[in-house]
């Protein structure tokens, strides 16, 4: 699993890249009640604001951590956003990137590095 | 977050671990670890604790009879102050010459002077205008030797009364003194409950022997604003400031018929003529609580549109965890008003369907 500093985690799964938000993070937001996904089959560039997450406190925007396709994403979010809160690395997913160059993924923070940003 | 005031039960916070975020000019726990969610859900079941010291705690003492300084009282509001019983409680709003509301408050007679809570937002306003137009017939004494805790939720009334057995007895907005704890039955989340002043030298005591009860939780300024929220309450700043009128906020139910047209005390407020006119013949404009579709929340600043122009503002909204949806008010025109409108507040550039409904959205629960 790699991390960003936007608190981003990424796992890769087969040839694609499967994306949320890290545990801190999800604490730090509060309780999610919603959650806007993007479209699939769309292509993104690195730092789009491409999915928008609401907690009981405020609206945080999603960045896309790579360029790439948009090929899936976690549908059950709409309905119990609150599986952000109850499983962030888990179920609750947010969307899947299809990327060209999975190496671009080295560039990422490891799990030592990552406890080491939130202290 | 130096230049900020730590209440007096801040180590209390901290401890029972309270995010503390700047609020007013003071630290205040925002949420504690349980979150908001919980902490809404929990006060609507149970009990929940609200440290509201940060509010302005202010006694005004008449310098030659009550009768001069409910007079000069009521000149500052479209308010009964004279018709308040003692060891009652009652709403106020302080107007302007322009009829905008300059703050709202609650205020009780206490039989040899009345006590009065402002926002914290407006006490460096509100004290300085009590000061200037009340001095010749009452000293105003802002209290800052106590603290100010708010217990609310169906079970408020058992937990406080395994403290103060005579809490009981009390009816929505009665003041009662016991020992030197001075107890309102009123608050601000729709739920019965009270609100309590305690010398600061015991707060720390008293607070810890309420949150001992398996029933009580230490609930922070998030869960306050949502429960408000659906309970369909004014927050200052937001659904209320100096160019809305307490007609156009829909609090007509705080102008009692005496101050009114026709009332043996009529008029003779600031900003009577343009609230009276308003009372007579309808505001341009109304607060509503809106319903978004979906579960997107429409959050204070979203614009509302009618189709084609913008025809409002969202002054508060969020999620409604006991809803279970998200709720948002907004002052739209009069003719909009009407439960069941339909209109869209644009959110990151989307407009999304809302529908104006009655408020509150949660039934409220008070002993009347």
């Amino acid at each position: 699993m790699k991390y960003t500093k936007e608190h981003e985690w990424l796992r890769v799964e087969g040839d694609l890249v499967v994306v949320g938000i890290t545990e801190h993070a999800a604490t730090q937001l509060g309780d999610v009640v919603f959650v806007e996904l993007p479209e699939t089959e769309t292509q993104v560039a690195e730092g789009d604001e491409i999915s928008v997450i609401e907690s009981v406190k405020a609206a945080s925007d999603i960045l896309a951590p790579v360029d790439g396709e948009i090929v899936a994403v976690n549908e059950k979010l709409s309905d119990s956003p609150s599986l952000v809160n109850e499983d962030p690395t888990g179920a609750g997913w947010f969307f899947k990137m299809k990327i060209d160059d999975l190496s671009v993924l080295d560039q990422f923070m490891n799990e030592d590095e990552y406890n080491d940003l939130i202290g | 977050m130096s230049d900020l005031l730590r209440l007096g039960l801040h180590d209390l916070h901290v401890e029972l671990g309270g995010k503390m975020v700047p609020f007013a000019g003071y630290e205040m726990p925002v949420q504690y670890p349980a979150g908001v969610m919980k902490e809404h859900l929990h006060t609507r079941a149970a009990a929940g604790l609200f440290d509201v010291s940060h509010m302005g705690q202010v006694i005004l003492r008449p310098k030659a009879g009550m009768a001069a300084l409910v007079a000069a009282f009521e000149a500052l509001m479209p308010v009964d102050v004279a018709g308040l019983a003692e060891g009652r409680q009652r709403y106020g709003l302080f107007t302007n010459e322009a009829g905008g509301v300059l703050d709202d408050l609650m205020f009780a007679n206490r039989g040899d002077h009345l006590f009065v809570v402002v926002n914290a937002g407006r006490k460096r306003h509100d004290i300085p205008h009590m000061t200037r137009h009340l001095s010749a017939v009452a000293e105003v004494v802002e209290v800052t030797d106590r603290a100010l805790l708010a217990l609310q939720g169906p079970r408020a009334e058992a937990a406080l009364a395994r403290l103060e057995p005579g809490v009981a007895a009390m009816r929505f907005m009665d003041v009662a003194v016991f020992g030197d704890l001075w107890v309102s039955r009123s608050g601000y989340t729709g739920e019965d409950g009270y609100e309590i002043s305690v010398p600061m030298a015991r707060a720390e005591g008293f607070a810890r022997s309420l949150l001992a009860m398996a029933e009580v939780m230490p609930i922070g300024l998030g869960a306050r604003d949502s429960l408000r929220l659906e309970a369909g309450l004014c927050l200052y700043g937001h659904e209320l400031d100096e160019t809305i009128s307490p007609v156009e906020a829909g609090l007509t139910w705080a102008i009692q018929k005496s101050r009114r047209q026709g009332g043996v005390r009529e008029g003779s407020f600031p900003g009577a003529a343009r609230i009276l006119r308003e009372l007579a013949d309808g505001p341009a404009r109304r607060r509503v609580g809106l319903s978004p579709e979906g579960r997107a929340p429409m959050r204070d600043g979203t614009v509302l549109f009618d189709g084609e122009g913008a025809v409002g503002t969202v002054t508060s909204g969020g999620f409604g965890p006991s809803v279970e949806a998200p709720v948002a008010m907004a002052y739209v025109p009069s003719a909009l008003s009407t439960p069941g409108t339909r209109l869209e507040g644009e959110v990151r550039g989307k407009r999304l369907p809302v529908t104006i409904v009655e408020m509150p959205f949660f039934s409220t629960s008070y002993k009347r």
